[in-house]
């Protein structure tokens, strides 16, 4: 293990932010923290930085304790939220500040200043005055500086929280594709479950200072280990259900489940979970709201008897669907999950 | 747990290297003395006489009154030039600027001198005038700072909810303001509750203040004890004042997200052209005893002439001055180097230690951190004239006589300075993000590389600014200089204000002229320190 978190706890006073926390990340691996906010994953970040002082526990590089190594010894690189550009430098002194602080010559600076921009897709940005760039172009920016004393552990802080939807989802791609192109050491604090999984090999959910569950991406968002995590990740309807040769039948009918052992299960519905279909479970639709790629429902459906009998469900946009139309819904193996 | 002890250990011990020049020099040249002069006139039995005398309590009644009364006449004039400067964008803002601040930084005596030569007889009408024509430049420069960095969306949002523009001033933009109007208030009341130069020589005998007569006690009457309880009536005056201002202060620091000057302002509509026009008509006003001033120095009874400009390389009429008026100038402009020099260093280094103190996370650091941060205001508001005295009586205990060395009078103007020059320098350190720090330390930089990296850079211009400032300040300082120059080097200031005390038609020229050049000088500098763009962020 590169990196590996072994019991840290990060104290305030009384208050316990980070409570005996256990994380490994592997060489290359990108490791996405993801919690709500307040869930003590930034402190966890800067602990790890060395930003925190830890209370408990340890920090370790390659088997070696990191309590002793000051902030600027660690070769981590740092990327906050929303970026921290320092206002006096221009791009490029921004991205060589890290290659002076390491002593890099000036001929071996321009040249890495100049790759780090191309690798970024800041081509010729080099001489902008900071105040000159947009939220994603001075996200950029701190990603190239963070990356250009080639840190051996890459720690991003909600590096994409700052900029609006549409660039967020592409600056995440991009991200994405970089990380693993350049096998970067990364870990990545987020609340948004969905750049966590577009960005990360493995996700550990932190809740109240806790990791409540560590694990590969898909065992995760597939088998969320319990109702709050699951919650976390979008799931809004918890159903019993009775599961036999990979498939968990449930008051919503029979859904594909191949990883579910036979017996009793808890299935975690997300709002795709239930489509509108021509056959399937009768229910009456309560309300509607246009989201981009669906139309979402809140459906009632008589067949559940339990204490909630209303569910989240999908349509196409195209539906026409008002409160009170009869609607059957099926389920859509992509929005289940197993839980516990 | 144990590492995390050591590391704050050794944090300590650096901290505490930084802390020795600053405390050691405010213990020695300021602390000692005072408590030498208050211990003196303890022992002398005289305090409790003093205290108990209604003389007394008129005296600081008086003081009170005229600085609550100059403080009220300050702030509701820098108010508009306040909106002015923050708010408003037409051409020549900059301007005005400049000369708002041309009032606070001339010498008290040039200030007395100008409005003597509006109101001959003084009284306690100039008195009260000149003590706000002082400050107006205070109240609105700091007021200016914070309101040209509001956010100023939250009227917005007022006006949107139905509130008329001036409720909506009243009610989101006065409240969030209140914290620099309280804290340039405290400050203002402190200069006019000790100011010295204006009083003296507009009060005459008939209206003295705390500060005079400890003065004519100590200098004159030769009566310690009586100094000293008046001193010490001054100093709980003065604490008082400067708690309420650390408090508007911290409550200024914290609360307020701020935004860029150029979000803010823009032209004025509709009413607001009153508002500003009542700015134009306060600046105006302001420059009217400057202009006087000017004007008197090319009359004679025989019309418009140079004699006093000529007569600066004499020495006045009969051999008034024991140099030539440019030898004063130059013994000036020499001394205020050396105390800017002194205060800068020992300013600078408190600053740093105070923006430490603050960073550290220990409870009892931050705490030590805001009694410090109080204490090193002191000076402001004790009387110039107990210091001096005080440094006659203390002094020659230290090895190699301070009492005569030439530098005797730059550390009692350095003296004077350094809070001016924390008060600049710290608010912009502290305004430094945190995060820029972590950041350049993830990138590798040891603590004192952030140091020289980050926090250098991001103030260089403040503490160039404070050091145009405390040079101004010093050039023009007159109650600690005129107790401890000795009469045959001079600065200009107590040249002036011998001049005036002798008859004479050319001494009057020459003060005049005199004044005149302390004041180029003086705009010389100003407008130098606002070329540097700064005073957005500092405090004066």
């Amino acid at each position: 293990m590169a990196l590996s978190v072994e019991g840290v706890s990060v104290r305030y006073g009384s208050f316990e932010a980070v409570r005996e926390v256990d994380l490994d990340i592997a060489d290359g691996e990108v490791l996405a923290l993801l919690g709500p906010s307040g869930s003590g994953k930034s402190t966890l970040l800067r602990a790890i930085a060395g930003l925190e002082p830890v209370t408990g526990g340890s920090v370790r590089w390659d088997g070696d304790d990191l309590a002793r190594v000051p902030v600027h010894r660690r070769e981590f690189g740092l990327v906050f939220q929303d970026g921290q550009l320092f206002p006096h430098r221009d791009v490029r002194g921004n991205i060589a500040f890290g290659l002076r602080m390491h002593r890099v010559p000036k001929d071996e600076q321009a040249r890495r200043v100049g790759a780090l921009l191309d690798l970024v897709g800041l081509t010729g940005y080099a001489g902008r005055r900071i105040t000159e760039l947009s939220g994603g172009e001075a996200q950029r920016v701190a990603l190239a500086r963070a990356l250009a004393p080639k840190p051996r552990l890459l720690l991003l802080d909600e590096p994409l929280s700052s900029l609006d939807a549409s660039l967020r989802e592409q600056l995440a791609v991009d991200l994405a594709e970089l990380l693993r192109g350049a096998k970067i050491t990364t870990l990545v604090v987020t609340h948004d479950q969905e750049e966590a999984f577009t960005l990360a090999d493995r996700v550990a959910v932190l809740e109240r200072g806790e990791v409540r569950q560590a694990g590969a991406v898909p065992s995760v968002w597939r088998g969320p280990a319990d109702d709050t995590v699951a919650a976390f990740l979008g799931v809004t309807t918890f159903l019993d259900a009775q599961a036999a040769d990979g498939v968990a039948r449930s008051a919503l009918g029979p859904v594909d489940v191949p990883e579910a052992r036979d017996g009793a299960v808890r299935l975690g519905l997300r709002p795709t979970a239930l489509r509108v279909a021509p056959d399937g479970v009768a229910g009456e639709v309560v309300s509607r709201v246009h989201r981009r790629e669906h139309l979402r429902l809140v459906v009632r459906v008589p067949a559940l008897q339990s204490t909630v009998d209303t569910v989240d469900a999908v349509a196409p946009v195209s539906a026409d669907l008002r409160a009170g139309d009869p609607v059957h819904l099926v389920l859509d193996p992509d929005g289940v999950a197993i839980v516990g | 747990m144990a590492l995390a002890h050591r590391v704050l250990t050794r944090r300590g011990t650096g901290l505490a290297l930084l802390a020795v020049l600053p405390i050691g020099f405010l213990a020695v040249l300021f602390a000692w003395p005072v408590a030498a002069i208050v211990g003196r006139g303890f022992s002398g039995g005289g305090v409790a006489t003093a205290l108990a005398g209604g003389e007394t309590w008129r005296l600081a009644a008086f003081t009170v009154a005229q600085a609550a009364a100059s403080t009220l006449l300050a702030v509701l004039a820098g108010l508009p030039v306040a909106f002015l400067l923050a708010r408003v964008r037409l051409p020549g803002v900059a301007l005005v600027r400049t000369l708002v601040l041309i009032p606070f930084v001339l010498p008290t005596v040039v200030v007395g001198l100008a409005f003597r030569a509006l109101w001959p007889d003084g009284g306690v009408v100039p008195i009260v005038l000149a003590n706000a024509f002082f400050n107006v430049a205070v109240v609105a420069r700091t007021v200016a700072g914070l309101w040209t960095h509001l956010d100023s969306r939250a009227e917005a949002a007022a006006r949107a909810l139905g509130a008329s523009r001036s409720r909506a001033f009243r009610e989101v933009t006065l409240p969030a303001l209140a914290p620099a109007i309280g804290s340039a208030a405290a400050v203002v009341f402190l200069f006019c509750a000790t100011s010295f130069g204006v009083v003296l020589i507009l009060g005459g005998a008939r209206f003295r203040t705390l500060e005079t007569e400890i003065y004519l006690r100590t200098v004159d009457l030769l009566d310690l004890s009586g100094a000293a309880a008046l001193s010490l009536v001054q100093l709980a005056a003065v604490v008082a004042a400067l708690v309420a201002g650390a408090v508007a202060r911290r409550r200024r620091e914290t609360a307020l997200r701020l935004r860029a000057r150029a979000e803010t302002a823009r032209r004025p509509e509709g009413r607001e052209w009153w508002v500003v026009a009542a700015g134009l008509g306060v600046v105006a006003l302001t420059l009217t005893p400057i202009v006087a001033l000017l004007v008197k120095s090319v009359s004679t009874p025989d019309g418009w002439s140079l004699d006093g400009y000529r007569a600066l390389s004499g020495h006045g009429s009969s051999g008034t001055l024991a140099v030539s008026g440019w030898d004063a100038a130059i013994r000036s402009l020499r001394t205020a180097t050396d105390a800017t020099l002194l205060a800068m260093v020992i300013g600078v280094l408190a600053s740093v230690l105070l923006v430490s103190l603050r960073r550290s996370p220990g409870r009892l650091a931050r705490g030590a951190g805001e009694v410090m941060d109080a204490a090193l205001m002191l000076p402001l508001g004790v009387s110039a004239v107990t210091v001096g005295f005080g440094y006659l009586v203390t002094l020659d205990a230290l090895p190699g006589d301070l009492r005569t060395s030439p530098l005797l009078v730059p550390l009692a103007q350095a003296l004077v300075i350094i809070p001016l020059v924390i008060r600049m320098v710290l608010p912009v350190l502290r305004s430094v993000d945190e995060r820029l720090r972590q950041a350049a330390s993830t990138l590798g930089a040891s603590p004192a590389r952030v140091w020289r990296e980050i926090d250098v850079p991001l103030t260089v211009r403040a503490v160039v600014a404070a050091a145009g400032f405390g040079y101004v300040v010093a050039l023009g300082e007159f109650g600690a200089t005129s107790f401890l120059a000795r009469p045959t080097s001079p600065t200009l200031p107590v040249a002036i204000s011998s001049l005036i005390s002798r008859p004479g038609e050319l001494n009057n020229q020459l003060a005049y002229a005199a004044c005149a050049l302390l004041m180029l000088v003086t705009v010389a500098v100003v407008a130098a320190i606002d070329r540097l763009g700064t005073g957005t962020v500092g405090e004066f």
